[in-house]
């Protein structure tokens, strides 16, 4: 765990909070409805921002732009669309600048030839902001 | 959000599978959507008290499904002769209820549906306002405010679809590989029109049809995930994304066009070009070309271009013979000369559009692009008939307006020469 002393000297705890929904639904908001959504979150987020809590916020791209490497053998099978077995559980993500698809896929190759198995899921960020917590 | 928000957003998610599975059902339009219809009243009633069912579509397709056979029943009561195979029919749905509802069929189920819509029968502007009624839930009444006629004559047109189309045979067994690619490319064509449809309007009219692109869109990403390995659809959904990125840009304040190298790129949507270059990429890993993926990566070049002046003109012009290549037309061959009038100069871009004079003697675009390339290479006389015939023919005020600019600029002698460039 990470461990980050709060400003009372207390030690507090790293949590990722995973966001999940129905693309389906989510991609049948309008516009209006999605601002809206996004502007109530946004009340929550500055909240947060100001007593110095909060950390990267990724809002990522459709799955239909994701493309899933699977390192469980070599070389890596790529296949089209997001991570979609349900035997193994997420644990991490890395969030790295890259050019395209491909250099994301070299990255991911990096990563799965220093620990093969299991699968990295690509997927586009679309809204990033990088929070203000102590590195 | 509200209650009644939430379930509207999940009932409209839900429509093209529940729907799709309704027709499988009872093989007869009219009949899946008043059952779906009679779903939707039902849930409005249920979920509110009882909370969201886990699969909103599957709960949808059986209410909707009873009721029905319900009022098939009740109808066969006060029949004297009962409708012998109907009845069969509804038998083996009913035994085949635990199979069908396990999501297999759902990817020809909605396939079908739109399919249906794009029946080859039908002109493309009863095609779109079928789909966007039938498949993506929109009301007459919205659907006619984005084609900018009356609701009555809306109404029309989509009875007179739907007549058409229960007239027309549509096979109901699970599609072959071969007919499914057939019906997913004509599904393809029909959603680009679709977006075309909400796209090619003036400003006055873009906020009004804004909604066709939407749809457009999300019907693509509904493709996409019942296909996620079609390159092709993979390129439509970047092309789509890509163009519609552009439309903050494409009007300034009194509504004039204004071209994409004047566009200030600020504007431009950087999630959508973010994720249209997302599927190029994961399109051009397939190795297999198509129309779409072109006309997406010509769209990305742009994109890619900071400014205006830092376009790839030549990557522009490969690209165009590329299309010509897979998809030859005269209209194509027109695009790829602006790309070569950057590249090679007014002079060889004039070349290649003379031999298209003929085809495209009753298009505005034609005359608009041979009128800045005569207007370049400073024969002004020519280019004053060339814009005149482009205001003639031009479809929308915006249009002519902006083809006048051009004249205007030449009426003054020193003024700046621009060319005439798509009004992408």
């Amino acid at each position: 765990m990470s461990f980050v002393f709060n400003k009372t000297g207390e030690i507090s705890v790293l949590y990722a909070i995973l966001c999940y929904h129905d693309e389906d639904v989510t991609c049948s908001w309008s516009k209006e409805h999605d601002d809206a959504v996004l502007a109530k979150l946004g009340v929550v987020q500055e909240k947060l921002a100001r007593q110095g809590r909060l950390g990267p916020v990724a809002r990522l791209l459709p799955t239909t732009a994701a493309t899933t490497l699977r390192k469980s053998q070599d070389p890596p099978l790529i296949i089209d669309g997001p991570f979609a077995e349900t035997k193994e559980q997420l644990l991490g993500f890395y969030v790295v600048d890259c050019e395209n698809l491909e250099a994301a896929l070299d990255v991911a190759r990096d990563l799965g030839a220093a620990n093969p198995g299991g699968s990295y899921e690509i997927r586009p960020v679309g809204v990033f902001r990088p929070g203000s917590l102590p590195a | 959000v509200t209650d009644i928000a939430w379930i509207d957003n999940a009932l409209t998610a839900a429509r093209p599978q529940a729907i799709g599975a309704l027709l499988r059902y009872f093989r007869n339009l009219d009949t899946a959507e008043e059952a779906f219809q009679e779903a939707c009243l039902r849930a409005l009633k249920s979920w509110p008290q009882n909370g969201p069912p886990r699969d909103a579509a599957a709960w949808l397709i059986m209410v909707g499904r009873n009721v029905a056979i319900d009022q098939v029943r009740r109808a066969r009561k006060q029949e004297a002769l009962p409708e012998e195979d109907k009845i069969s029919d509804l038998g083996d749905a009913e035994s085949e209820l635990a199979e069908r509802l396990d999501g297999q069929h759902y990817r020809d189920d909605i396939l079908r549906l739109l399919f249906i819509c794009c029946h080859p029968d039908l002109p493309a502007t009863q095609q779109i306002a079928l789909a966007l009624r039938v498949v993506s839930g929109l009301t007459v009444k919205q659907i006619a405010r984005a084609f900018l006629v009356s609701d009555s004559a809306m109404e029309q047109r989509i009875t007179r679809a739907k007549a058409r189309v229960a007239d027309a045979s549509v096979p109901f067994e699970t599609p072959g590989a071969v007919d499914r690619s057939e019906r997913l490319a004509a599904v393809a064509a029909m959603i680009y029109l679709v977006f075309n449809e909400g796209y090619s309007a003036n400003s006055g009219e873009a906020q009004a049809r804004a909604p066709l692109c939407d749809e457009a869109i999300r019907l693509v990403r509904l493709l996409l995930r019942l296909f996620p390995t079609e390159p092709e659809i993979m390129g439509l959904a970047a092309l789509m994304l890509l163009q519609s990125s552009r439309a903050p840009a494409r009007f300034d304040a009194d509504g004039a066009i204004v071209l994409l190298e004047d566009q200030n790129r600020a504007l431009w949507d950087r999630q959508m070009i973010a994720e249209g270059l997302a599927l190029i990429d994961k399109a051009v890993r397939h190795r297999r070309r198509g129309p779409y993926q072109v006309q997406a990566a010509i769209a990305a070049m742009h994109a890619r271009a900071a400014k205006a002046e830092e376009t790839d003109w030549s990557h522009i012009d490969q690209l165009y013979g590329a299309l010509e290549q897979i998809q030859p037309s005269p209209v194509v061959t027109l695009n790829r000369a602006v790309a070569v009038s950057k590249v090679r100069g007014p002079a060889a871009a004039l070349e290649m559009i003379d031999p298209l004079a003929g085809q495209l003697s009753g298009y505005f675009y034609f005359f608009g692009v041979k009128g800045g390339l005569l207007l370049q290479l400073g024969r002004t006389d020519e280019a004053r008939v060339a814009f005149d015939r482009a205001i003639a023919l031009a479809g929308t005020a915006a249009e002519a307006a902006h083809i006048r600019m051009h004249l205007d600029r030449l009426m003054k002698p020193g003024a700046p020469i621009a060319v005439a460039k798509a009004a992408h």
